[in-house]
């Protein structure tokens, strides 16, 4: 233990942080060492200095400046496209209608049905423009951060999704009714609801909107942290590796390119994920028993 | 010899530095990993052997991916909770 101490006094402490690049360690230590500042990506890479207002609840960050800007952008699209919405559609107002065609027809009618899509459409199209949105802006250039990579935002549509789907419940059922078919499920023997009726309630009251938020948030973390490590390891094998490891920076920088395009991907895939999770929710607490 | 001593905890201390939880999230995506394996390949078998069906597996799998997914999630969540 003592020792780790001396040895952290004679290394940078990042250095520690290379587990990843034990092969480019390595190397650099047959280089000579010293060169290297690399700073792998923590945790903190979300919680950035606050630049207005700091220690009151509204202490803006870069995170919350791109929140702004990913909604003032998608509001304004939206105003701007439904203004000139014509009867032939341009190519943004095309653009826009297959997305809301999408979650009408591939989210809402195919888990809800026909009928009762009708209701909760508007609410799940808001939220899946949303979070798309607060989503996209982790590859969008100068933004970098996605809106939805600190727990507050992603918890907030959770919150929004749990509510919706227990008012459904009790809209359809009246509250005995939803606890009844929620807790105690049709078609078990009496004595299995000593082990199914805590999971119940653990899954449809905690389980269910903490993995929503979970879900959501995590999939960003990960992502804004794979793009930040190519990104911030292609520049230090370009500049401040010796000349042996330049060639690893073409690797990670192509690495990065392909992430980002991944990126863009699941930032749909997860607001598709997230809007048909609710839909099932909600038709999970108001179909009938079968 | 305390400079072959020094030089063998340098070593040491080089193979085995960082974090343990590194080491934890890997073991946390294995189950994750081969649930997605199975799931995606028998959605596409069903598809393969159903394709007038293919529109609602593929729904189905999907959310039998939000849920597989969020296993290796609160691995990774929890490797920062804890670390």
């Amino acid at each position: 233990m003592r020792e780790d101490a001396t040895w952290a006094a004679v290394w940078p402490h990042d250095f520690k942080e290379l587990a990843l690049f034990s092969l480019a360690s390595a190397l650099l230590v047959a280089d000579g060492g010293e060169s290297g500042g690399f700073h792998a990506p923590s945790i903190a890479e979300f919680f950035p200095q606050v630049i207005l207002f700091e220690g009151t609840p509204f202490a803006l960050d870069r995170v919350m400046l791109v929140r702004i800007v990913a909604a003032t952008a998608l509001v304004l699209i939206m105003v701007v496209v439904a203004r000139r919405a014509t009867l032939v559609p341009g190519r943004a107002q095309a653009a826009v209608e297959w997305l809301m065609d999408f979650v009408r027809k591939n989210v809402a009618e195919e888990v809800l049905g026909k009928d009762r899509a009708r209701q909760f459409t508007p609410l799940l199209t808001t939220l899946f423009f949303a979070i798309l949105a607060f989503n996209i802006t982790g590859v969008f250039i100068f933004l970098n951060i996605a809106g939805t990579s600190r727990i507050g935002l992603p918890l907030l549509f959770a919150v929004v999704a749990y509510v919706t789907y227990i008012a459904a419940g009790i809209q359809a059922k009246g509250v005995g009714g939803f606890l009844k078919s929620s807790l105690f499920p049709p078609g078990v023997p009496w004595f299995m609801y000593v082990l199914l009726t805590p999971i119940e309630l653990l899954q449809v009251f905690i389980l269910r909107p903490a993995t929503l938020a979970i879900r959501l948030m995590a999939n960003m973390v990960a992502g804004h942290l794979m793009l930040v490590l190519c990104f911030s390891a292609t520049q230090f094998f370009l500049l401040s590796a010796g000349p042996a490891l330049k060639a690893f920076s073409v690797i990670t920088l192509g690495a990065g390119f392909a992430l980002t395009l991944f990126e863009i991907f699941v930032a749909a895939l997860q607001a598709y994920i997230f809007v048909i999770l609710t839909a099932v929710y909600i038709d999970l607490s108001v179909s009938e028993e079968h | 010899m305390a400079l072959v001593n020094s030089v063998a905890l340098i070593a040491a201390a080089d193979a085995v530095s960082g974090n343990i939880a590194t080491v934890g999230y890997g073991l946390a995506v294995i189950g994750p990993g081969i649930g997605l394996g199975i799931l995606i390949g028998k959605t596409i078998e069903g598809m393969a052997r159903q394709p007038e069906v293919s529109g609602q597996l593929r729904t189905t799998m999907f959310i039998g991916i939000g849920f597989v997914e969020v296993l290796g999630l609160l691995g990774l969540i929890t490797g920062f909770i804890f670390s």
